[in-house]
């Protein structure tokens, strides 16, 4: 098989404080293969924005990858100097970030802001860079985007933005691309033309795309494969229709179950009690096991390694090679139980 | 959440709050902050307990002894020992004129500070609330009186205040009429902070869920608004005290500060002025290290204070 | 409480009729006579009439700038109308100064958005659910106030002893649950919650929605629930509303907007909800943008957007019209029968 073009091996993000070290990201792994999209999904403290800085080298310091190794076309970029990072993001890692209205620099306008990183990584004279700049603003959909290239951000709407932020990250030809939370901040109409654009881009240049969000709906009509997040570790990692149909961790299930749908009326939405643990306070073991309705001995002693589970990982020790009952038994006891149990008080 | 059971543990108390809050980790972090509390802190203690730590009282005009004026420090060859850092034109006792000279600084400096404060959050929240005229009126009349240095807006009060006045009384109210004058020359910065913060507050929904429940505004603007507006209003003040000691210390020293027979130490520096360059140099140049000493700590403290509640750069 | 829902069963807890609201947005008087430009009008709410039955919850639903919250601080007075009726339990509201609204606020309540905002981060938490409390006389003494105060934590699932602690010392969804006390503090019997999941975490949304569902079976309350999320809508409500630059393009019973939507603007909603199911449906984003809200298109102010817009559409405002059903539509290509229908999505 092709080598994967990002390879994320034990991933540890650390934030010295105070009051002690906090580790937002607990040795995460994971692979991007070429022109392939992988949603990354979690909740806010489950540590997706910080995988997804470190990967592109942007951690807000004291934060710092405090070990394992990230790979890029098999080179190792965590622990290059910053010059040499800097080279590499934008011409082959390009960022997306949530807010359009800070994304582009408000004094200078659009077409500047294009040709100066289309500058930046390629050698075009600066008439090609602009024409190029026009090209890209008409591939993101931008109407008479001859006239509007030299307009400032101000006269966008956030929808128009966001294209912008997408030529700027297309613009070099990077091999992978970072989202991060591209749609949320975006109209309900707006976010389903920004991602079916982001697609058909992405496909048409074959570049890879790593999606972090917290939005399970923009995975489903994005992805090709899911990491689920928890308290900074992997959960689950798998297509992603097994993911969202059938899926195995605990977690998951319960994820699942909490988000309401518009095809069917649910009377009581799936409550998954508690709430996931601070940063301070993750306890030993597999960290969702105080809110797991199947937790046994030794969820709370050792955690979960990620183990592989027909296309895909999970890190539960239900589906460990040792366990009693096969794979598809114990996703349908995580289902059963967690419908039929009389959803906790929080 | 599992939390019902009553064995947990009961809320931290102030103290503990206190001490393990992130603004005490940074003052004893920096050791110039230490020194510049400590400082301060000595200042403080001569002002509650000078009368009993100075050693002479410099304002008994029946104490002084005028042969003994003009006596140099007690390490210089003519100096006395009970006269520590000397005596001045009249007789009195340097250091404690120096230890009753910071209270009077200490005292005015404070109490202008204070009266600024109330009138220009006040002024500040009304401008930021209400908005409209009242904020037209309000800033209009700050950018006025901005335009101004301070000291002569101070120097314009006091002239009219004296001015008004029956000569008799103005020993007598010559404090109350240098806080006036101080204080009422220095609100301009903090209604223009609390106004920009109310403007911000005003908008927030917990506000919002106070008008929805009916409570009357100017109760909002005092109970809710008001308690979120006084952070930048404490380092404001503590900036501020320097600059109003200095303000004292400067009407003193043009004579229209406080009387000459209660001599503050701006008037001390008066004084010594005269005598500087004709060999006693005491009388002025220890009033003026006095005076710089507890103003550099009160700024230090300041600075101190902003960057720790600054939470952009925590 | 009882004895008022039985003699009141009949007529709606609130009704709205023809609310409007347009905010002046015109430059300083300066600028407009030096620079020559016109008066410029903001018509956030153009004249809206729904009406919700006791017990029941109406979902508002529309993107930025449709102006559903602009209606939500219509209802609880937090802005004035400028034009039409807001009757709370038949007595007309719309206009009233702070005192006469006075007797009437104890019935109303709302709850925020913004978990980090909308509770006043200097004050204790008793105190904040205590206010409504002590506003309205509605205990005596402290104890009184306290013992109330540790009722109403319980109710929504909190610790009576977190009363003592601050507001940041809790996560968003618990924030949400205090300001859900606070409003309930006042026994109200009609709620404006606006947006009050949206900045919430999809676990935390579904506690805090299960939390409202009980609280309304249990306190016989009624909902104005207002949101930019369809399936929450959906989930929570029992009559639905879409809004459109100002206007109520749709509403209808719950089930039946969702399973038949009428209106072309609920038809390109109901399409960018992303497919969770994922059954393979295919989705035709429709392009454009909301339009400036300041100068709305002539006529239906969707016609640029809207693949059925005719020329009648780009002149005339569509009034609006009553189905079988219980849907009521303004447009006029339902009106002329020219939409072809047919459901959204696959039966699920």
């Amino acid at each position: 098989m092709a080598e994967p073009l990002l390879q994320v091996r034990d991933l540890v993000v650390e934030f010295p404080t105070r009051r002690g070290t906090l580790t937002a990201v607990d040795r995460v792994s994971f692979d991007i293969a070429e022109g392939e999209v992988l949603g990354v999904v979690g909740e806010s403290g489950a540590g997706k924005s910080m995988t997804g800085a470190a990967v592109i080298g942007l951690l807000e310091p004291p934060g710092r990858i405090a070990g394992g190794e990230i790979l890029l076309e098999g080179e190792r970029i965590d622990n290059l100097p910053y010059e040499k990072l800097r080279r590499i993001r934008g011409k082959r890692i390009g960022a997306i970030f949530q807010d359009p209205l800070t994304s582009l620099n408000p004094l200078y306008s659009v077409g500047r802001q294009l040709v100066e990183t289309i500058q930046t990584h390629t050698d075009l004279s600066p008439t090609r860079a602009r024409a190029r700049a026009v090209e890209l603003l008409a591939e993101v959909g931008i109407p008479a985007p001859e006239r509007r290239v030299d307009q400032y951000p101000h006269h966008f709407s956030g929808g128009m933005r966001q294209r912008v932020v997408i030529a700027l990250a297309l613009c070099a030809n990077p091999r992978l691309i970072i989202a991060d939370e591209p749609t949320t901040a975006l109209d309900v109409s707006i976010q389903a033309q920004i991602i079916a654009l982001l697609k058909r881009l992405c496909r048409e240049h074959g570049t890879a795309v790593m999606l972090v969000t917290h939005d399970m709906g923009v995975i489903a009509e994005t992805a090709d494969r899911v990491a689920v997040m928890y308290a900074g570790r992997i959960a689950e990692i798998g297509p992603v229709r097994e993911v969202i149909k059938s899926a195995k961790h605990p977690y998951t299930h319960g994820l699942m179950g909490s988000i309401p749908t518009i095809v069917h009326d649910a009377e009581r939405l799936a409550q998954i009690p508690g709430s996931m643990p601070r940063l301070t306070d993750i306890p030993p073991g597999c960290a969702f096991n105080p809110r797991c309705l199947h937790a046994f001995d030794r969820c709370r002693r050792d955690r979960p390694e990620l183990i592989p589970i027909e296309n895909g990982n999970v890190s539960c020790w239900l589906y460990d090679a040792a366990a009693s009952l096969g794979v598809a038994e114990t996703r349908a006891l995580v289902a059963r139980q967690a419908v039929a149990s009389e959803p906790a008080d929080v | 959440m599992a939390e019902r059971a009553d064995d947990r543990p009961a809320a931290p108390g102030m103290l503990r709050r206190w001490l393990d809050s992130d603004l005490w980790f940074s003052f004893t972090r920096s050791p110039v902050t230490v020194i510049a509390g400590v400082v301060t802190l000595v200042y403080l203690v001569l002002f509650l307990f000078g009368p009993w730590i100075a050693p002479h009282d410099p304002f008994d005009m029946a104490s002084l002894n005028i042969m003994e004026s003009f006596t140099p420090p007690a390490w210089e060859a003519d100096g006395l020992p009970q006269y520590l850092l000397g005596t001045d034109d009249q007789g009195r006792d340097l250091l404690s004129a120096i230890i009753y000279g910071a209270r009077i600084s200490l005292l005015i400096g404070v109490a202008s500070v204070l009266l600024s404060l109330v009138i220009g959050v006040l002024l500040g929240l009304l401008a930021g609330f209400l908005g409209g005229m009242v904020d037209a009126f309000i800033m209009r009349v700050a950018e006025v009186q901005l335009s101004f240095p301070a000291i002569l807006i101070a120097l314009l009060v006091n002239g009219v205040l004296r001015g008004v006045l029956q000569v008799e009384r103005q020993a007598d109210l010559a404090y109350a009429v240098l806080i006036l004058s101080i204080g009422v020359s220095g609100w301009v910065q903090y209604a223009r902070t609390v106004r920009g913060s109310t403007m911000v507050e005003r908008r927030k929904e917990y506000v919002q869920a106070a008008h929805v429940i009916g409570i009357h505004p100017i109760k909002i603007m005092l109970t809710h608004i008001l308690p979120n507006v006084t952070g930048p209003v404490l380092v404001i003040a503590t900036i501020h005290l320097a600059v109003a000691i200095i303000s004292e210390a400067t009407l003193s020293f043009l004579g229209v500060g406080v009387p000459a027979t209660e001599p503050s130490l701006g008037t001390l520096i008066r004084i010594g002025n005269d005598f500087l360059f004709s060999g006693e140099w005491w009388i002025a140049i220890f009033p003026g290290i006095a005076l710089a000493v507890l103003v550099l700590a009160v700024n230090l403290l300041g600075d101190w204070l902003r960057d720790a509640l600054n939470p952009k750069l925590r | 409480m009882s004895e008022s829902m039985n003699m009141q069963a009949a007529a709606p807890v609130l009704r709205v009729t023809g609310l409007k609201r347009y905010f002046d947005v015109s430059a300083p008087w300066l600028n407009r006579v030096l620079e020559r430009q016109p008066r410029q009008t903001l018509r956030a709410v153009d004249g809206i009439d729904f009406e919700i039955p006791r017990g029941e919850t109406f979902g508002l639903v529309g993107e930025s700038g449709c102006g559903k919250s602009t209606v939500a601080r219509l209802i609880v007075g937090l802005h004035g109308p400028t034009d039409g009726s807001i009757e709370l339990d038949g007595r007309n509201i719309a206009g009233l100064t702070r005192r006469q609204m006075a007797p009437m606020r104890r019935r109303l309540q709302m709850i925020f958005q913004d978990p980090y905002a909308s509770l006043n981060p200097r004050w204790r938490v008793r105190d904040i659910v205590a206010e409504p409390i002590r506003a309205f006389g509605l205990a005596a003494g402290n104890a009184a106030v306290a013992q109330r105060v540790g009722e109403l934590l319980e109710q929504v699932k909190l610790n009576p002893r977190d009363g003592e602690k601050y507001p940041h010392e809790f996560s968003g969804g618990q924030r949400q649950r205090i300001s859900i006390a606070r409003a309930l503090a006042s026994n109200p019997e009609f709620l404006v919650c606006d947006e009050p999941t949206s900045a919430l975490d999809v676990s935390v949304q579904a506690q805090i929605l299960n939390l409202m569902r009980d609280l309304q079976r249990d306190l016989g309350l009624t909902y104005l629930f207002i949101s930019h999320n369809l399936a929450v809508v959906r989930h929570i409500s029992d009559r639905v509303g879409v809004m459109y630059l100002g206007r109520m393009v749709e509403q209808a019973p719950a089930r039946t907007l969702f399973a038949t939507p009428r209106h072309p603007y609920t038809r390109l909603l109901l399409d960018t909800v992303p497919d969770l199911e994922m059954s393979g449906r295919p989705r035709t984003p429709v392009g454009g943008e909301v339009p400036n809200p300041i100068t709305p298109p002539p006529g239906c102010s969707f016609h640029p957007r809207c693949p059925f817009a005719n020329d009648r559409c780009r002149i005339e405002p569509p009034q609006t019209l009553t189905l079988p059903g219980g849907a009521v539509v303004a447009c006029h290509g339902v009106e002329e029968g020219r939409i072809p229908q047919g459901p959204v999505q696959a039966a699920g």
